[in-house]
């Protein structure tokens, strides 16, 4: 057991740091909306690119630096660290990339991987639908054979929780492309160009306000053979990869964000007299122990994984313990802070009610719970109709 | 970063758990819970192995390994719920190692180091403690009051054996020991630190084993004929006792890693594991019975046995309030909140 990072890790994190304190992102704009701020993020990715530094984690052969996974964690806590944005591409750099990498052709590794890396063409995830949620593989969007063209795809269904489609050049879409097979066999992974009449994006609106998310309306759109990604009927398993990878690294940068929330509420604290007062005390207390639990877990989970080549069960468990203790946060926010997390517009009534979408978002802690359940305690699977 | 154990570890782990499920199986420890006794011969075992010297040095007849090494056999004692004084022993051990002077270690550390002499740590309040675990059987017995403590014969003060919820391990009140034998005038708080990580990896170890046996429990138990592990409330209640017994083991480790490794760190490092596992001992053995159902409350289930020293242990030296409250005050150091006064 070593808790500290090697010379080459502190090398690492110290030349990402030096560069991060030299090379600032501009101010983020104060106005100009959601496309002001989407050309900010894209700005920064740029630069992120040009230095090097936009997927250290890819392999050099695609433009990265082959970083380990724990490089990979440290990129991820120094850029939670320095509270710069995350780049405008961060679904093709965490997830389009790697599953490409895995189940792309040759052709395709070519033909897409640069653009990501560049963010000149942003990518999006097109899985979720209103009806199929925790139960991904119930999703209904169809892919049938074009009758025009034999070597193609029309495409029709909906999908929900698109965030980035408007800015989307190609969205990873799973469809069912067999309606006959069983519910996880019919499915086929593609990815579709978004810019065709058959693709409407409208935002959907969340209780923050803002639209982070899309509804996708896809209406015949039209898919070439080939962008299938990893074989007809094979959806399923190449979105499981694509799963796999949520989060793996931008939970780094999450953690420490919890962190940076949690001493910015415990100055406010201090200021106000607060920690003089034995109830606020135990409870900011606790969170930091929360906090620091989840930063000690996560590493684990990933030295583990490095080790001995398999993640412990820290994975979900991290995720439902960084949204449980995120939401537990913002709310003594509130009673700390005072009107000012109860006022339209301020970032500390933002951070209250964005946290309701932790427990949700990437797995909802039911299903995470279920997860753990089954797959880390062996527990008996629940019946549910097939 | 590396949170793996050494092959050396892993050796000590593999060992202790193999032995323990011989020596130390529910059956035998049951034996010796109700007849509140300890369990000599496994004790003689132990020592005879080196186990209550493991992270003594060597010129004091210990094996000179780490805190690491210790928090893994407390870890598998705790499991074993083990009726042998090893934790009080090592407890007592730790704060002669760091607070004790010269001439203190060389008079306690071998006898505590070869098992021959046994040790009990209590905290006192104006020289009396009550329910001092380990101090019926003790040969030596430290008591902390504020920031101090004293090191003391049993003779040296009143020692009333009381029986605790928890028999298996003795308990008594030690009385009138405000002058009583000498004080330790080295680093308290760094033997304190030390002891509640070692008091942390037993609780850890505590909870690992009410999670098996629940989930043992609830993959066989059938009701509605199913096995009640498959409804929701009952593994989401697994779930949760998983993620508790996680972070109680990961802020351990890293208390024990610190205590040797980063001492600057031990002291937030050790409270946060002794508020971490004590909550998690509680409130994982208590899901324990629950999950047991009418089974789990009844003597001869093994379950409660976890359920009492999970609670012995989570109030020893400070429940997880306390630990929080130091918790607290560090935080406040570090808002600068004392800045003005």
């Amino acid at each position: 057991m070593d808790l500290t990072f090697t010379p080459q890790q502190t090398a690492f994190r110290d030349e990402l740091r030096g560069w991060l304190a030299d090379n600032p992102p501009d101010p983020e704009p104060s106005d100009g909306g959601d496309d002001a701020q989407f050309a900010w993020r894209r700005d920064w990715q740029r630069r992120l690119y040009d230095a090097g530094w936009a997927a250290p984690s890819w392999p050099a052969e695609y433009g990265g630096r082959g970083a380990t996974p724990t490089e990979s964690a440290i990129y991820f806590e120094e850029i939670g660290r320095a509270r710069v944005p995350f780049s405008a591409n961060t679904l093709g750099l965490l997830l389009g990339g790697p599953t490409l990498m895995v189940w792309g052709t040759p052709e395709q590794k070519e033909r897409y991987l640069p653009p990501i890396l560049s963010a000149e063409e942003i990518w999006c995830q097109g899985f979720s639908e209103p009806d199929a949620g925790s139960d991904l593989a119930s999703l209904k969007t169809r892919a049938v054979r074009d009758p025009a063209h034999p070597d193609g795809w029309v495409v029709t269904g909906q999908k929900v929780w698109t965030s980035g489609a408007q800015y989307s050049k190609w969205c990873m879409l799973v469809a069912r492309t067999d309606a006959e097979a069983a519910k996880h066999k019919g499915l086929t992974y593609f990815l579709m160009d978004m810019e065709q009449d058959g693709v409407q994006v409208r935002p959907l609106r969340q209780i923050t306000g803002e639209a982070e998310f899309n509804e996708l309306f896809i209406e015949e759109a039209r898919i070439p053979d080939a962008n299938v990604v990893g074989g007809v009927g094979n959806g399923w398993t190449v979105a499981l990869t694509t799963l796999m990878n949520e989060r793996a690294g931008l939970g780094f940068a999450l953690q420490i964000r919890l962190r940076q929330l949690l001493d910015d509420v415990i100055s406010r604290a201090a200021e106000r007299g607060l920690l003089e007062d034995p109830l606020y005390a135990d409870a900011l207390a606790e969170l930091h122990v929360r906090c620091e639990s989840l930063r000690l877990m996560a590493w684990k989970g990933l030295t583990d994984a490095e080790r001995y080549g398999q993640p412990g069960p820290e994975g979900s468990l991290v995720k439902w313990l960084w949204s449980d203790t995120n939401q537990r946060l913002t709310e003594l926010a509130v009673d700390i802070i005072g009107p000012d997390a109860l006022t339209a517009g301020t970032s500390w009534s933002y951070e209250f009610l964005r946290a309701r979408g932790n427990t949700i978002e990437g797995g909802t802690t039911e299903v995470l719970k279920n997860i753990v359940a089954e797959r880390v305690l062996g527990l008996p699977r629940l019946k549910v109709a097939a | 970063m590396d949170f793996g154990f050494t092959d050396d570890q892993r050796e000590i782990q593999r060992t202790a758990r193999d032995l323990l499920a011989e020596r130390a199986a529910p059956e035998r420890v049951r034996e010796h819970a109700e007849a509140a006794s300890m369990d000599g011969e496994l004790w003689r075992e132990l020592s005879e192995l080196g186990w209550p010297g493991i992270a003594l040095p060597e010129d004091h007849g210990g094996q000179g390994l780490g805190r690491i090494e210790l928090s893994i056999l407390c870890e598998e004692l705790g499991r074993a719920l083990a009726p042998v004084p090893f934790l009080p022993s090592v407890l007592a051990a730790t704060l002669i190692e760091h607070a004790g002077s010269p001439e203190q270690r060389d008079r306690w550390l071998p006898g505590l180091a070869s098992g021959e002499t046994k040790g009990a740590l209590g905290t006192a309040l104006d020289g009396s403690a009550e329910l001092v675990i380990g101090a019926g059987d003790a040969d030596v017995i430290v008591l902390v009051e504020d920031d101090g403590a004293r090191v003391l014969s049993p003779e040296q003060a009143e020692v009333t054996p009381v029986a605790s919820i928890d028999p298996t391990r003795s308990s008594a009140r030690v009385s009138g020991a405000e002058d009583a034998g000498e004080p330790l005038a080295g680093d308290v708080s760094a033997g304190v630190d030390r002891a509640l990580v070692a008091v942390s990896s037993e609780l850890v170890g505590v909870c690992d084993r009410a999670l098996e046996m629940t989930v043992a429990y609830v993959k066989e138990r059938k009701q509605f004929g199913v096995p009640v592990g498959s409804f929701q409330a009952v593994s989401h209640r697994c779930a949760q006792m998983l993620l508790e017994t996680e972070k109680a083991r990961s802020t351990a480790a890293n208390a024990a890693w610190a205590a040797d490794a980063d001492p600057g760190a031990l002291a937030e490092a050790a409270a946060m594991a002794k508020a971490a596992a004590s909550d998690a001992g509680r409130a994982v053995t208590a899901s324990a019975i629950q999950a047991h159902g009418g089974i789990g409350f009844t003597w001869e289930a093994d379950v409660h046995w976890l359920f009492k020293r999970a609670h012995m242990d989570a109030a020893l030296l400070g429940g997880p309030k306390h630990h929080r409250a130091r918790l607290a005050a560090i935080l406040a150091d570090r808002a600068g909140a004392h800045a003005v006064g």
